[in-house]
């Protein structure tokens, strides 16, 4: 099932014309604020409503100005989990958990409640009240009371925006798990870069009402036309790679398309395929294949092409088989080493510059 | 309890009477109002809320009167009202229907701040949960004003019990019919040797008001805490 986004609205400033399709998976609508990330999860939500437009899941139509439809909220069978948990305080997690549950009807409620619960971890927490719960708490109950309500798409408004590093790294697993496991569109808005790269199968980047690259998340976060708006630090690429084993010095080996890559110690099996995000500034370039370094990883490439930025940087897009990888070097750099489209080049990555929040599950 | 005479009685019961159908008949009215005053933007709303809190202002007498003129059995209301077979010209309905319009405007307040301190943003979460408006109504507002409506119940009771200069010139007062503690005191200070009794019914008007004060700041208190859910 994919949910097709088009519409127009204009709201204050903002002139917003945006469409797109979101098919299952996680898509990641992404911008700076005021970009229109809310403004298109609250019009699939049907909390507001565009001046014009369509939008649909499947073959179901939820709002269309042509042909005068528009089902109201509480119609449109959604799960949206809100940045602030908005969890109901009268009630115990519990009867939060099971509310929407109860207006989905039997027929839309053919699982029990316990594998949700289960996957996120609140079996502990049904007989408490909202406000006696952690930020991370909250927001996993939130989660677990969006999914019970037997969605047929799941909103996600910057779910993780509203709590610190630590309580994010406890919500994101559960997120990849619901991408995996789930089934269905989900709709994730986000100006976090690391949380796209590590949750999205598709990225749909928005800027100033209009969308400016859509496609799979390792091409558009590796396409620096797409990423002109990201700070110069948080730019990076995802690299799909494979793990091979596990060494006795806490280091994984993992496979990618452009040779192997050494990490600090992943939790995953050998054979399972991990995104990992390696950040364009973390990456150093070199025409000959350098000798007696203390970085583990060398990867080797073509360069696709440069781009010179504002600043006194460039971002050089290396290609490793189908995949790409970004480096942020100095443009004195690159004019230094003569680099220029098709040339092939070797990329260094220090093994201890990738965080565990950097890889996810492919 | 023969502290207080035949008479006294009769005015306490029918005070009581009155006060608990003015309050519990336009508590449906003050909620919706309360709810709309609050929440919804409509032509006119500065018009309602205006007439809402007239009664707080004016003269009671002048509010009797108005009443007098509408619901009196040659006013417009009074006759379509006793075509259907209710009288409320000078009898106990009357009294409740003045004490219910003078005790509308604090009813209507007190739910209107508790309405106010729900936050928007659990109903539209409840729309998408599935919650039609009237059930995010019912199980996520209601639920969240409940003291802040017991609360204004409370008040609208204690000021009904305490209304005189609309009743009195509504329904006049009539003994066993429209005399409620209020006109019964009136009644007992203008007849030589009435004052004792007078005093009596006094204690008991000081006490349900204090009563009714107290417990209304008590349920206040406890708006607060429900809708922060501690």
């Amino acid at each position: 099932m994919t949910l097709s986004v088009a519409l127009h609205h204009r709201l204050g400033d903002l002139d917003a014309d945006i469409a797109f399709d979101a098919p299952p998976g996680v898509t990641a609508l992404f911008g700076h604020s005021g970009a229109g990330k809310t403004t298109v999860v609250n019009s699939v939500a049907g909390l507001l409503r565009p001046d014009r437009g369509r939008v649909a899941v499947g073959d179901w139509v939820l709002y269309d100005t042509e042909r005068a439809r528009w089902l109201p909220p509480h119609r449109r069978q959604l799960g949206y989990i809100f940045q602030e948990a908005r969890l109901f305080p009268h009630l115990t997690v519990r009867q939060n958990l099971l509310y929407g549950r109860w207006f989905a009807g039997a027929a839309r409620r053919a699982e029990g409640p316990e594998r949700i619960i289960d996957l996120l971890g609140i079996g502990n927490l049904l007989e408490r009240r909202p406000n006696g719960l952690s930020g991370g708490e909250r927001q996993r109950v939130a989660i677990g009371r969006a999914l019970l309500s037997a969605p047929r798409l799941i909103l996600a408004d910057e779910p993780l925006a509203a709590l610190d590093t630590a309580r994010k790294d406890e919500i994101l697993p559960y997120f990849e798990r619901l991408r995996d496991e789930v089934g269905i569109p989900i709709l994730y808005v986000s100006h976090s870069v690391a949380e796209v790269a590590r949750l999205a199968t598709t990225v749909v980047v928005l800027d100033q009402g209009k969308v400016v690259r859509a496609g799979p998340t390792a091409s558009v976060l590796s396409d620096p036309a797409a990423v002109q708006g990201i700070a110069p630090r948080e730019l990076g690429a995802v690299l799909t790679a494979r793990v091979l084993c596990h060494h006795a010095d806490g280091l994984s080996e993992l496979q990618t398309a452009g040779g192997t890559l050494f990490l600090p110690r992943v939790e995953a099996a050998p054979g399972r395929t991990l995104r990992v995000r390696i950040a364009a500034q973390d990456v150093i370039l070199s025409t000959a294949r350098p000798e007696g370094l203390s970085a583990l990883n060398i990867l080797s490439g073509t360069i696709a092409d440069l781009h010179e930025g504002k600043g006194p940087g460039t971002l050089v897009r290396i290609r490793l088989g189908q995949q790409d990888l970004l480096a942020r070097i100095t443009r004195r750099s690159a004019r230094a080493m003569g680099l220029a489209p098709g040339q092939a080049c070797h990329a260094v990555i220090k093994t201890v510059s990738v965080a565990q929040t950097d890889i996810g599950q492919g | 309890m023969d502290w207080l005479g035949p008479e006294e009685w009769q005015a306490v019961r029918l005070s009581l009477r009155v006060s608990i159908w003015a309050t519990l008949c336009s508590l449906p009215l003050g909620i919706l109002t309360a709810y709309a005053l609050a929440r919804w933007r409509f032509p006119g709303k500065a018009l309602v809320n205006g007439l809402v809190h007239l009664p707080l202002i004016l003269p009671p007498v002048v509010t009797g009167y108005v009443l007098l003129l509408g619901f009196g059995t040659q006013g417009p209301f009074g006759a379509v009202l006793s075509q259907l077979g209710i009288t409320v010209a000078f009898r106990w309905t009357g009294a409740a229907l003045a004490a219910a319009i003078m005790a509308f405007p604090l009813m209507v307040r007190a739910i209107r701040l508790a309405i106010a301190a729900v936050d928007p943003k659990l109903e539209e979460a409840a729309a998408t949960l599935g919650a039609s408006r009237p059930w995010v109504f019912v199980t996520i507002t209601l639920p969240l004003i409940l003291p802040g409506v017991l609360a204004g119940a409370i008040l609208a009771f204690a000021k009904a019990m305490g209304e005189f200069g609309a009743t009195i010139t509504f329904v006049s007062n009539i003994p066993g019919q429209t005399r409620t503690v209020p006109s019964a005191i009136y009644a007992f200070l203008q007849v030589p040797g009435g004052e004792t009794a007078a005093l009596r019914l006094v204690l008991v008007s000081v006490a349900v008001a204090m009563g009714a004060l107290l417990a209304s700041e008590v349920l206040a208190r406890r708006v607060e805490r429900t809708v922060r859910g501690t």
